[in-house]
């Protein structure tokens, strides 16, 4: 059984948001984690990237392969989290806190209507 | 999406889902990729032993008194160097020089050898072999009944007397011998993909999981864990085994692939491709598969990224991951000779931008003797 925070919302591709005003915080879920498993490298888009919600905006790398991260709502990226560079696995260790990827200035919050709940996404996993 | 394939399972495929891997699709089968962690199973087989299902894999009976010569005829090593018990590694080559696959040849019997070849290739050697078949030998495709796993690491041998018990005539390096486990023929064969000692070991699926849990419970005081394909190929990649269908294909001959050494051009006998492979090795290859790392901290190589020199691209990856031993980048390349010196320093490409690596000699890795 993997943590699902119920304060995030959840996108069928296993990143979570935190929303807080016009501001996202995006992850990848401890499920995702679990199933990437030894995470030795992320590369993040750079501040400004405006992005559509459902594009590639970020890859994750474990042992085995690399992993796109799409982004789970349209906007602007305005800040990435730099420690990841240096920490890649920190996204398996902690990855609803220190692993988080990028903030994203949101403009088209309507969109995160269409994301799963705690719920929603638990079911998705089978858990 | 392609159409829906039926996945192949092993034997082993219920004892694996109770040990709680993941099952991943590999070359038309369901396999564990990991159960705990590919780092974890990789650093077991390196500091102690570990045990992987390699049953997907190929197992072909070939004999009788037209079988040396035909085998000679069909593959690319000397098989009348071979003693009875001993094994060695060989290629099948088509017309071309390319690779059809890359196999283990035991010599069992005077006139019996048995040939285990990869997963995917089966179908696709079974009907080459068929294909050119005298009268006066027998084929026999035991792959689907036999169950096959793989114990390696510095510990693997300890625990197989531990295991099999004080009758077991143990194999010395690339040899295989047959006992007798619970009334049921088990064979092993000192060879394997890691890098490290172990054994193979060979037996019917009807005894595969009391076979395969009496193994693990026997191993646990030595630190046995059961590792998955995940870890198999970084081991492998360590210590600079090719992959058929990554670093070997029909595109590539093994004099490309560095591996001449497995090649008999002195032997009497033809093989396909033998004309090819003489005059490379007379003039010279255009490219060779070497051994790469990554300079600096970055994103880990994996197949078919560009290599570069200067605005020139001069190669292509065929396999590439975070070497869990070393802590950097490694991998593998086929490139343009001029490039291939150890030393020499290229930017691969990945994802638009492009990262420096070197030019290695191979293996990564060699176990201390």
């Amino acid at each position: 059984m993997s943590t699902i925070p119920a304060q995030l919302r959840y996108a069928a591709s296993h990143e979570w948001i935190k929303v807080e005003g016009e501001t996202g915080t995006v992850g990848i879920s401890d499920h995702a984690q679990h199933e990437l498993s030894d995470v030795v490298y992320v590369d993040l888009p750079k501040v400004g990237t405006k992005i559509a919600a459902g594009a590639v905006v970020a890859v994750i790398e474990s042992v085995k392969a690399a992993s796109d991260i799409f982004s789970p709502v349209s906007g602007e990226v305005i800040e990435v989290n730099g420690d990841l560079v240096k920490k890649p696995e920190l996204v398996n260790s902690d990855p609803y806190g220190a692993a988080w990827l990028f903030r994203l200035k949101l403009s088209a919050p309507a969109e995160l209507e269409a994301l799963k709940d705690a719920a929603g996404y638990k079911a998705q996993i089978g858990e | 999406m392609s159409e829906p394939v039926t996945l192949q399972k092993t034997a082993l495929f219920g004892a694996h889902q109770k040990l709680g891997a993941r099952l991943v699709e590999f070359g038309g089968w369901q396999m564990p990729v990991q159960y705990t962690g590919i780092v974890e199973e990789h650093k077991a087989v390196r500091e102690a032993a570990g045990v992987f299902d390699i049953s997907h894999m190929g197992e072909f009976f070939v004999s009788g008194g037209g079988a040396l010569a035909f085998l000679n005829g069909l593959l690319t090593n000397d098989a009348a160097k071979l003693g009875v018990a001993q094994g060695q590694y060989t290629l099948m080559l088509n017309e071309q020089g390319g690779v059809i696959d890359d196999l283990i040849l035991y010599r069992l019997h005077e006139e019996e050898f048995l040939l285990v070849v990869n997963a995917s290739k089966i179908d696709e050697d079974r009907a080459w072999m068929k294909k050119n078949l005298p009268t006066g030998v027998t084929f026999f495709d035991k792959s689907e009944a036999t169950c096959a796993l793989a114990l390696q690491g510095p510990k693997a041998l300890e625990i197989a007397r531990a295991f099999l018990g004080a009758g077991w005539p143990e194999p010395k390096r690339n040899e295989i011998t047959s006992y007798s486990w619970n009334c049921q023929n088990v064979l092993a064969a000192r060879t394997g993909y890691t890098g490290e000692d172990g054994v193979e070991l060979f037996f019917a699926n009807e005894i595969a999981d009391n076979f395969f849990l009496a193994l693990l419970d026997a191993g646990k005081p030595f630190g046995l864990k059961p590792c998955g394909l995940g870890a198999r190929d970084t081991l492998r990649l360590e210590a600079c085994l090719p992959l058929n269908g990554n670093d070997l294909s029909a595109m590539h001959t093994p004099i490309e692939g560095g591996l001449g050494a497995f090649v008999s051009l002195t032997k009497e006998a033809d093989f396909p491709g033998k004309d090819i492979l003489q005059k490379q090795k007379s003039n010279g290859v255009n490219e060779k598969l070497v051994a790469f790392r990554l300079l600096e901290k970055g994103p880990p190589p994996r197949p078919h990224y560009r290599l570069f020199m200067g605005c020139e691209q001069v190669g292509e990856t065929t396999s590439g991951a975070p070497s869990p031993t070393l802590g950097y980048g490694i991998g593998l390349a086929y490139v343009e000779v001029d490039e291939a010196e150890p030393g020499t320093v290229l930017e691969m490409e990945v994802r638009g931008a492009r990262v420096p690596v070197e030019v290695v000699k191979k293996p990564f890795y060699k176990r201390a003797v």
